[in-house]
């Protein structure tokens, strides 16, 4: 990722296939939701189904109470109250910002960068030190008419931050115009209009981007109702399945995925199961369908460009682009555009073009991590490290890709007289946990090499020759 | 980690499944039975919950579920996670 490409940088960006117009701001007012009719079901809650009509009641009700803040930050656990928040934001013009994590350090930098921060809270969102209002419902039918807010289309509606190859969060703009052209492109993709008045369970939280496209805005644009819950463990997933009217969709992970195959012999009958965040084995694809009784589609995409592509693996590795939306290459990689994606993006994953809708994926670009749909650089993660206090030297290693678990980071670290317990403390304020090093290795110094720089294979070394070290009695 | 008291049986058996599931660089014993499971303590997350509650559902057959009110205090330690499987096993 690092090698220099700076000379030929302003004609590497010009599109080199056919032209392609700038995406320019078109304030086009587009529905919150797309549901045609007051009774039509928008969340299934534990109080009950919310209809159309209840949730544009809400969604008012709760834009009235909202403080003047220019960005809010939404933490809700619960999906309903998200998306309560979510609109009345978009109504009053505010824009929802969505951190890659809730680390306190994040959360801070945010902050400190977003002057008039508020955040929304439920009971099931994590405590912030920020100000925070509780998202309640206390729409009222009688007073608010049926009708769906018309929203400008370039009207901001979410900024999206993940970490770049330096760590610092980079936002993405999202105006409503695309994340609506979003959530409607995704149903189409996935041939949803089959599926009339689906039920939508979703084991992804709503900040993240797939979370947020898949339940949410699919539900919203697409005419469906989601579960305002996250069901976790295999048993929970079920029972919220269970309970909902067919047709119903699970929007999960392969980790989840695995977790309800490994563990459910009779789950609930589902009509499509969607994953994402890492590519499907074929063998937990086959399991997931046999044991469901219904097809998996992948999707495929990135915080910054979006959703990009779906597959049903099971009838083809080839990726199949959705709206659209058009891939190029140059000699920087891969990028993005047309349809929903906001302008132009280079995608950090090596690809094949197969033809102009569809491509192979072969993995991501070296430095970049993605554990469990959580993305990071190692150059991020190396600088965090080493910032620790004691800490004299410190490197991240990714280990080789495992068939059958999430694979986890190790690191090496010279700090004489500290503990791994005291390092692991100190990244925990500052990274994600699904980034926490497993194992941390204490060692004399780090194999670097003559530049100083530290070769993966001489750390791949290091840790078997550790592990070795240790099995010894 | 400095009070950490011997395990029972079960105790040290579960330690066991959780250190092989996980991949953990340690042995049962050096498993503190009063520590958080969660976050702090063995450091574990969201998906290494999901780990274990696979094969605590193999192992036990007990099926974890999040909405349980008690789910807190089961995590809370490797010892409450134990008496909770103790208690609802069916293998």
């Amino acid at each position: 990722m690092a090698a220099r490409r700076g000379l030929s940088e302003p004609s590497a960006r010009a599109p080199t296939g056919r032209l392609r117009p700038m995406p320019h701001p078109d304030s086009t007012p587009l529905p919150l939701f797309v549901h045609a009719s007051p009774d039509l079901p928008v969340a299934f809650t534990r109080d009950g189904i919310v209809n159309a009509h209840q949730f544009v009641a809400d969604v008012h009700a709760f834009a009235d109470r909202l403080p003047d803040a220019p960005h809010i930050l939404n933490a809700c656990g619960d999906r309903y109250l998200f998306a309560v928040g979510f609109g009345a934001a978009l109504l009053r013009g505010q824009r929802t910002l969505l951190p890659a994590n809730h680390a306190p350090a994040t959360l801070e930098r945010l902050a400190r960068s977003h002057p008039g921060l508020q955040a929304l809270t439920d009971a099931l969102a994590p405590s912030l030190e920020l100000p925070a209002l509780a998202v309640t419902r206390e729409g009222d039918t009688h007073v608010t008419p049926f009708e769906a807010p018309a929203i400008p289309g370039d009207r901001v509606a979410a900024v999206l931050f993940t970490s770049g190859s330096t760590g610092e969060p980079v936002p993405t703009v999202k105006s409503w115009a695309l994340l609506a052209a979003s959530g409607r492109n995704e149903a189409r993709a996935l041939e949803l209009g089959d599926l009339p008045a689906l039920a939508i369970v979703g084991t992804v939280p709503p900040q993240h981007s797939y979370g947020l496209e898949s339940t949410v805005l699919i539900a919203l644009q697409g005419g469906f109702a989601f579960d305002a819950g996250r069901p976790f463990f295999p048993a929970d997933i079920c029972a919220a399945l269970a309970v909902l009217p067919r047709p119903r969709m699970l929007v999960t992970t392969p980790v989840h995925l695995r977790a309800l195959v490994a563990s459910e012999d009779h789950p609930p009958e589902v009509d499509l199961l969607l994953s994402a965040t890492a590519p499907l084995a074929p063998q937990l694809a086959a399991d997931a369908e046999q044991r469901f009784g219904a097809p998996v589609k992948e999707i495929y995409g990135c915080s910054e460009a979006g959703q990009l592509a779906t597959r049903h693996l099971l009838a083809g590795a080839e990726w199949r682009l959705m709206g659209d939306i058009a891939l190029r290459q140059d000699e920087r990689g891969t990028w993005a555009s047309g349809g929903h994606v906001p302008g132009d993006i280079l995608l950090a994953d090596v690809i094949e073009l197969v033809d102009r809708e569809r491509f192979i994926l072969h993995g991501r670009t070296a430095d970049l991590i993605n554990i469990a749909g959580k993305r990071t650089s190692l150059a991020h993660l190396d600088l965090q490290l080493n910032t620790v206090d004691g800490v004299r030297d410190g490197a991240f290693l990714m280990p080789d890709d495992a068939e059958d678990r999430v694979v986890r980071l190790a690191a090496f670290v010279v700090a004489p007289g500290r503990t791994a317990r005291e390092i692991l403390d100190a990244l925990q304020e500052r990274i994600d946990t699904a980034f926490l090093p497993r194992p941390l290795h204490l060692v004399d110094s780090l194999p670097r090499n003559a530049t100083g720089k530290i070769p993966r294979e001489a750390l791949l070394a290091l840790a078997e020759q550790l592990s070795k070290r240790r099995d010894v009695p | 980690m400095s009070t950490a008291t011997a395990l029972t049986d079960h105790e040290a058996k579960l330690a066991a499944l959780i250190i092989e599931a996980l991949n953990l660089e340690m042995t049962p014993q050096e498993i503190d039975a009063g520590a958080p499971l969660y976050r702090e303590g063995l450091g574990l997350d969201s998906i290494d919950i999901l780990e274990i509650a696979l094969v605590i559902s193999k192992t036990y057959g007990v099926q974890l579920k999040a909405d349980d009110a008690d789910n807190v205090r089961i995590f809370g330690s490797l010892r409450s996670l134990n008496e909770h499987l103790q208690q609802h096993r069916s293998k």
